[in-house]
């Protein structure tokens, strides 16, 4: 009898029965708001019955006035997730490459400023940035995308942990030193040595702050910012089934976008055999 | 001086090991009084003093943590040196950024740019030097000719095996024609027969350039076979900086004695300028050591079995393929290692006497 058959004996793991309980259980979880949301875009009126008319409303451009505040929402949730995208990217890459390049002794202060506003409540960060952003909105306006900044803060532990994984696969130090030795400086070597190697890294960060972005509530509410999310509660107020049916975009818009980093975190290996 | 634009055309014969380049055109390079001390005191680097000689292959030798890597590092310019200068050539360039050094390097680990591929690896650092695409490509495609991959310009590093990593890495470091070539390890990762092939490529490709060439590594065999000169490092100090020749047959400390190649210690007293040690007398390296009582380090080929001389039974002995080395008991327990034909099967516990057939390396005064 082998190694593995004598242990899987001693702590036998779970049989088909119990993993499939475990999925439908999980599954219904997840299924059943999403469901029941979609039944009820699709609801008639008091009368009962199921049609199609809201959704060929919202997909059909017959959407009036009234329903204006999601459109501005979305578009500046896209403008807020592009600008979250670039302030990601410009401070926390670059960051996090100096550290692990020169600074190693900081690699745990670092991974503990980017990991805490996971455990900080979102309305405590919102009182903490209340008066933070009285001084930016006399420096910069108070231009939806000044959300970035706090936007920037939220996606942190979410970004760093994706570009963290990427980056320990990279011997970074010896690709930059060899760098180095033929003559690049240090933006070449940013540019063009790092960043090509944690691409996935980067692409994962992005995605995942996007996604994020399109669903924060908190901040914007309380900021006194129009964002998708809070134009979608504005809006629930006076046609609940259109707010409904675009929180289910962005909630597929999501998904797509988790599919996404799915798909390029997956090996070259992997790919070549599926 | 072979340049790398006629390199395809350099095809000759592998060079002996041992000969001089012909026509040095490599830089000088000096370290004088170098101090690297790291953040917590250690001192990595003990104000060493090192002349390589232009167009030389230089090896650094000794085992883990005595600072050989260090050395290359604070002359490549990749660590800042405590105190000291670093000259290259007539140029003082201890506070000159790596990338302004005009050096070539290859690391241990390998160091390709994973996402380019074997030729733009090679192009890399003519492109950073503003070479103009045809001229780039064409010297980078003869630079890979140089080591053998002409063909292989297509390729990406996971393509390539180690032994083929490191001559694109080796091609990298010198298609810009650097004035000093660093090497870092490079063959501690491969296997035995690809290590010993790509050594001597690189000692052929140093000749035909005679660039100016550091070779760090701990194997003491690969310093021998290669270089000019040999230094040997010792907790940040170099003990000794010789020939290959001279290293292990006039060991300058008990260390190098130990270090480079197999030495026995037997106990013995100093005395007139010879050794006198279990009724032999052996001339000294160097007369004029103190007399008295001293260890003395004899290489295990320079003892040899006969019918007559210093009684001592075997302890154990192993096959080593074109030698056996058979290690015996002096009467005083002292453990000796003899080096002989393989064709001379000792048994153990055998009684056998041992002979003395050459000079003892070095000589170290006894401390009991």
């Amino acid at each position: 009898m082998s190694a593995s058959n004598r242990l899987h004996d001693i702590h036998p793991g779970p049989t088909r029965t119990t993993r499939w309980v475990i999925v439908g259980v999980i599954g219904a979880l997840f299924l059943i708001p999403i469901v029941a949301m979609i039944e009820f875009t699709l609801r008639k009126g008091l009368g009962g019955g199921y049609d199609f008319s809201r959704w060929a409303a919202v997909f059909g451009g017959q959407l009036t006035g009234e329903y204006k505040p999601i459109f501005t929402g979305l578009g500046n949730s896209l403008i807020l997730a592009v600008a979250t995208v670039a302030v990601m990217l410009v401070l926390l890459v670059p960051t996090m490459v100096l550290v692990r390049i020169r600074f190693p002794q900081l690699q745990r202060v670092l991974e503990f400023v980017c990991l805490l506003p996971i455990t900080i409540p979102a309305i405590v960060i919102v009182v903490g940035l209340a008066p933070v952003y009285s001084v930016i909105a006399r420096m910069f306006g108070s231009g939806v995308w000044t959300l970035a900044f706090a936007y920037g803060v939220i996606v942190l532990p979410y970004a760093y942990r994706s570009i963290q994984t990427n980056l320990a696969a990279v011997d970074v130090v010896t690709l930059s030193e060899a760098a180095r030795s033929l003559g690049a400086g240090w933006p070449t070597i940013l540019l063009r040595i790092v960043v090509p190697n944690i691409r996935r890294g980067l692409l994962a960060a992005s995605f995942i702050s996007v996604a994020v972005v399109l669903g924060e509530y908190t901040i914007a509410a309380l900021l006194n910012r129009v964002n998708l999310q809070t134009s979608l509660v504005i809006v629930s107020k006076a046609d609940p089934f259109v707010s409904i049916i675009f929180a289910l975009l962005a909630l597929v818009f999501a998904f797509v976008l988790l599919l996404a980093i799915g798909r390029i975190g997956r090996s070259p290996r992997q790919k070549a055999s599926s | 001086m072979t340049t790398l634009t006629t390199a395809g055309t350099v095809t000759g014969p592998s060079a002996p090991a041992a000969v001089v380049a012909s026509t040095p055109t490599g830089a000088q390079v000096e370290l004088r009084g170098i101090v690297k001390e790291f953040p917590g005191g250690h001192r990595a680097l003990d104000a060493i003093d090192l002349t390589i000689r232009p167009g030389e292959f230089l090896a650094l030798l000794g085992p883990s943590g005595c600072g050989k890597t260090t050395a290359l590092r604070v002359l490549a310019g990749l660590e800042a040196a405590t105190s000291g200068t670093v000259l290259i050539g007539d140029a003082d360039v201890s506070t000159t950024p790596a990338r302004s050094r005009d050096i070539g390097m290859v690391f241990q680990s390998y160091s390709l740019f994973p996402h380019m591929t074997a030729l733009a690896n090679v192009e890399f650092g003519l492109r950073m030097r503003r070479v103009g695409a045809d001229e780039r490509r064409r010297r980078a495609g003869d630079a890979l000719e140089m080591v053998g991959l002409g063909g292989f310009g297509g390729r990406y590093a996971h393509e390539l095996s180690g032994g083929q990593q490191q001559r694109v890495a080796l091609a990298r470091a010198l298609v810009t024609e650097p004035r000093l070539l660093l090497l870092d390890e490079p063959l501690s990762a491969l296997d035995a027969r690809v290590r010993v092939q790509l050594r001597e490529e690189i000692r052929r490709i140093q000749l035909d350039f005679g660039i100016t060439t550091v070779f760090v590594t701990h194997d003491q065999e690969e310093a021998l076979a290669v270089a000019d000169r040999v230094a040997v490092m010792r907790a940040g100090r170099i003990e000794q900086i010789a020939s290959p020749e001279e290293l292990y047959s006039r060991a300058a400390t008990p260390f190098v004695a130990e270090f480079v190649g197999s030495s026995n210690r037997i106990r013995g007293v100093v005395r007139d300028g010879f050794a006198e040690l279990c009724d032999a007398r052996l001339p000294l390296v160097d007369p004029s050591f103190e007399e008295g009582d001293a260890i003395v380090f004899v290489r295990p080929e320079d003892l040899r079995f006969g019918d007559t001389g210093i009684p001592v039974d075997v302890v154990s002995t192993s096959f080593l393929g074109s030698y056996r080395r058979t290690t015996v008991a002096l009467e005083d327990g002292t453990v000796v290692r003899v080096q002989h034909a393989a064709a001379t099967v000792p048994e153990v516990d055998q009684r056998l006497f041992l002979q003395f057939a050459g000079a003892p390396v070095a000589v170290s005064a006894w401390e009991s």
